[in-house]
Formats: C-alpha cells, structure tokens, sequence
C-alpha cells in the first residue's frame, strides 16, 4: 500500500503572535517552528497503514527551503521518501491543492491522508480541493480508520455525535486528534532519516484564487468586570448577564 | 430572499460532500450565481471546497465578517487559532465563502415573494463513492458546538466526580458542557467536550470558564464568543484578559452560589 501523507511546517501554538513589517503575514523572529500536530496524527496513522498491509510512505510539504525540518522529520518518523515542493512564496489553499495533486497523479498512491487542519491558517480545505482535483472521494475529521483490501470504513466527527462512513480506495482522508497516538522518533531513525532521499521540484505556477490583504491583531472590547467572591458581587454577576449583557 | 430551489434525488439521501457540491455547481450555473455561502461547520467545510474547484472560484473559509467593499467582498478570517485575524478577498469571479456559525445574525427578508422550484441535478456514480451507514449522536446531550451557551470545567475541578458543578450551571441557564483539553485528557470528559484549537471552536453568546487557565490554544476555541464569563481563584490567570466579566474565587464556593441565585430567579 502506497500512502502520500500531506504535511505543513506551522509556528508552535504558544508563539506569541506579532504582525510583520508587511502588514498582511506575522513577524517570524523568534518564532519556533512544527510539523502541524494534525499532521503527525496523519503520519502515525499512515505509518500504521504500511506495517499492516507493506509498501511504503511519501510525504510531500509545499514551502520554502526552511520546511526540509519537517520533512525531515517525518522520515525520522518512518515515511521512506519526501517530496518538497518548493515555493518562497506563501501560496494560496487552491495553488497549494494544486501541486499536491501533480505529485499524486504521478504516482498511484492508495490513500492520502492529511490533518484535519493546518494550525496556521486554519483553512480546512485541503482534504476536499485535492478530493475534487483528483477525482477521488474523500472523508475529512476522521476519528477512526479502518482499510481492508479496497474497503474503508470509519467515524468521522460531526456537531453532536459521529458519523459512520463507508468508501474505498483510492480515497482522500483528513483526520482528527485521538485517531491514534504519534510516536517519537528514536535516534537510530534520526540518523537514519539523513540518507532518505527528498525530491525538491519547483512549485508550479497557478493563478491566484484569493489574496490577503491585511492582518491584524483582533481588537479585544470586553467589558472586563472582574468581581470579588462575596455573596454580594455573585448577586451583582447574575444582575450583569441579565440586564447589562442580556445572556441569561 | 426570492428563489428557493430544491433539489429531489435519492442519491442524495445519504451525505455525500462530492455528491451536494457537484449539485450546488449546477444550481449556481444554470442560476448564474457567483457567490455562495455555507456554513463553516463540518458538512460546509467539506463541501466549499469541492465546490470552489467545480466553480474554479475563490474561496475563504471559517469568515466572521463580510465588507462589501465597491464589487468587493472582503472577508475577515481568524488565523493562528484567533491570534491574529486576515483580511483577505477572492479574485475570482465566482466567490465562496463559509462563515463560523452564530457570529452573522439573520434579518428580516423583507421580499414579498418567493418563487419555489423543483431543480433537477446530474449526479455521476464518482460523486456517490462516500456513503454514511450509521450515525451515533450523543444521545440527550447539547453539543458545546450548537449550544448557544456553554458552560466549561477546567483542570481546577479535581476530578470527575466534581463535575456536578459545571453542569448544575449549564443546567440552570439551559447550556451545554465543554472541558479544557487538561480535563478531556485526564479522561475526565469526552473529547467531542473539549473546547479549543484541538477541540471544538464555539462562538455562543454566553462562555463561562470555570478553573480553566486560558491557555492559548483554549482560547483559540472560544475567544469568537460573545461575552465571556471566569471564575478562577487566581486573579493573574490570562483567562480574565479575555473575560467580560469574572469573579475571583473557589469555584466550589462560588458556583453553587451562582446556580441557585440563577435558579431562584427562573
Ligand atoms: C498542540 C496543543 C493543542 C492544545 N489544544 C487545546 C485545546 O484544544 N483545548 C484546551 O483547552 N487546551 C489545549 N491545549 C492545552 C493547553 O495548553 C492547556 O494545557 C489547557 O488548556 C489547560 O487546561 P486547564 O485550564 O483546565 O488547566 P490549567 O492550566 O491547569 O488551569 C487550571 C486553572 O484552574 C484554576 N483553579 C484551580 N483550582 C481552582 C478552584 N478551586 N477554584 C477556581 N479556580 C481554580 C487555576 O487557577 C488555573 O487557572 C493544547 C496544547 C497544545 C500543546
């Protein structure tokens, strides 16, 4: 079974957010990067896949030179080959599914998982536009996965409960945390990793379907009544939600 | 609002996102519509995007505002789990956008109108290759993500058995449950409670934060709500930067206070 496993190098979530100098992207300076923690949950399970049934997994990032860490490190994690498609410049979802999708057609890859989001730019489109592009049903917020020669089934997280879902392969999957538990590389794999070989190509050149203009820091306005633990400030707090906030 | 179309096909009794963008396209054609909307829940935010290729149109998702802005639209979007906020546009023609639920408030159609019509859809065996065969709710519960009021427990409750607190006074005030992931990773709660960035994103118009820090990634999952209540007992917890209102004290003094004051008034 040959999985394509989809991954994308995002600042750590504690990073404190600051606006860079050109207004519409953050300022990275001291900004620590990740494999997007989704992402890993989609590697573990691909990696899962391969023990189970042979043949092999690629993961494939579109970014700048600096995402070669990622990749690197999901081949200390087990995937045998990488593909780096390479862009300095912050592509848009569609440009992004794009490429993604030229490296997929050229190779037969039975399933292609991804996480369920990018911790960045929280877009949640990936697993659907390469669906589409590729002519492949898909299934994203994946909680449980379950492939039997062509046959998958599994759960997918739904607002209030989940549900129960039936396809086959080649399919295009997204998962959710609690799928699985990622494991750690091990130094041997580490060392391991530094031989596996990574396929650099240029990004190919799309047209642009969105475009940021500007980012900003959210303007907070709350009212910011903080209270004391008196029975008479507990009174003040349920006046407040009815009659100034209106809530309750 | 003057068209409804509505679409009759039994291949479309059960879900399937390649199946409903496939037929929305059609009707956006044949109706020469260039922008839609969905939801930015799980069933739109899986369909936008088959969509936005079918239509090779634009698309931004997960928007909390919309300015039209000359033929513009521009859309605002949270990023870095909220941390920051984009504005970003489609430059093309045809535009989609899915929007975080309860942060847009519905109008009065004032149309006198409306034409409703049956709208007939082709739909190709590749788009029917998902099927759904079970679907398990979680049976008498209030999902955090529909709830319009949410009432969450954090690490400072000690232990499951002291969650009685928390859904006393969701209860009181008609609310669900929610949970830090700390709690849902204890096992204390299930996960489809966990609010945050590897949880649930709400935006109800009530959020009140019981022993919960206000974790960064917590805060990425509800910080779009519309007032925001913390009890804590430590005054410095970021969770009060976010608060429009708080109280500063032991939430198993405080809390059982609050629910019966709430329930004396109802
Ligand atoms: C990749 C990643 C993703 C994450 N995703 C999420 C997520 O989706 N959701 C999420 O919630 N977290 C998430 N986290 C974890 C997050 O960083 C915090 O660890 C977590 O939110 C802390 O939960 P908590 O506030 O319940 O616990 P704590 O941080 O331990 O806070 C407990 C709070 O309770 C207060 N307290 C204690 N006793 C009392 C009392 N008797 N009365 C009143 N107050 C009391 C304390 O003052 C403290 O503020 C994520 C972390 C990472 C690294």
């Amino acid at each position: 079974m040959n999985v394509l496993v989809c991954v994308s190098r995002v600042p750590d979530t504690a990073t404190r957010v600051e606006i860079g100098a050109d207004g519409k992207s953050i300022n990275n300076n001291g900004v620590k990067y990740i494999l997007n923690p989704y992402d890993e949950y989609a590697l573990e399970e691909g990696l899962r896949l391969v023990e189970k049934n042979g043949g092999e997994v690629t993961v494939c990032t579109v970014g700048a030179d600096v995402c070669v860490d990622i990749l690197r490190t999901s081949l200390a994690m087990g995937a045998e080959k990488a593909v780096h498609i390479k862009s300095e410049e912050t592509l848009d979802s569609f440009s992004v599914a794009k490429n993604i999708a030229e490296v997929a057609k050229s190779a037969n890859y039975d399933v292609i998982i991804l996480g369920r989001q990018s911790i960045d730019f929280d877009s949640f489109q990936m697993v659907s536009m390469l669906g589409e592009m590729l002519e492949l049903p898909s299934v994203s917020m994946v909680a449980k996965l379950d492939i039997n020669g062509t046959l998958v089934t599994g759960e997918r997280d739904i607002e209030g409960g989940k549900e129960i879902f039936e396809t086959s392969l080649p399919a295009v999957i997204s998962v959710q945390k609690g799928i699985n538990e990622p494991r750690y590389p091990k130094l041997p794999q580490i060392m391991k990793a530094k031989s596996k070989p990574i396929d650099a190509r240029p990004a190919i050149e799309t047209e642009k379907y969105t475009s940021v203009l500007s980012m900003e820091i959210p303007a907070k306005q709350r009212v910011g009544k903080i209270l004391t633990d008196s029975d008479s400030d507990i009174n003040e707090l349920v006046r407040l939600l009815r009659e100034e906030a209106k809530v309750i | 609002m003057s068209k409804v179309n509505v679409i009759k096909n039994s291949n479309l009794s059960s879900y399937s996102s390649s199946a409903i963008a496939s037929s929305v396209a059609q009707i956006a054609t044949a109706e020469s519509c260039s922008i839609i909307f969905y939801p930015a829940n799980s069933y739109g935010l899986e369909i936008a995007p088959r969509t936005a290729v079918k239509l090779e149109a634009g698309y931004i998702s997960d928007c909390i505002g919309l300015d039209y802005n000359g033929g513009d639209i521009i859309a605002s979007k949270p990023v870095y789990a909220g941390k920051a906020v984009t504005k970003s546009k489609s430059e093309r023609t045809n535009k989609i956008f899915s929007l975080r639920p309860n942060i847009f408030t519905a109008s009065e159609s004032n149309s006198t109108s409306v034409t409703i019509c049956d709208f007939a859809v082709n739909i190709s065996d590749k788009d029917l290759k998902v099927k759904i065969t079970g679907l398990s709710k979680n049976e008498g519960k209030l999902d955090v993500s529909e709830a319009d009021k949410v009432v969450s427990g954090g690490r400072g409750l000690k232990g499951p058995e002291n969650f009685y607190i928390v859904e006393d006074l969701a209860k009181s005030i008609g609310g669900a449950v929610g949970a830090s992931r700390a709690v849902v990773d204890a096992g204390w709660r299930p996960h489809g409670e966990q609010v945050g960035q590897t949880g649930k994103t709400v935006s109800p118009n009530i959020y009140i934060a019981l022993a919960i820090s206000g974790a960064v990634q917590h805060l990425a999952g509800m910080s779009s709500s519309k007032i925001i209540v913390a009890i804590n007992k430590d005054k410095d917890a970021p969770i009060f930067k976010v608060a429009d209102y708080g109280i500063v004290g032991d939430i198993f003094d405080v809390v059982p206070k609050l629910t019966a004051k709430i329930n004396s008034l109802s």
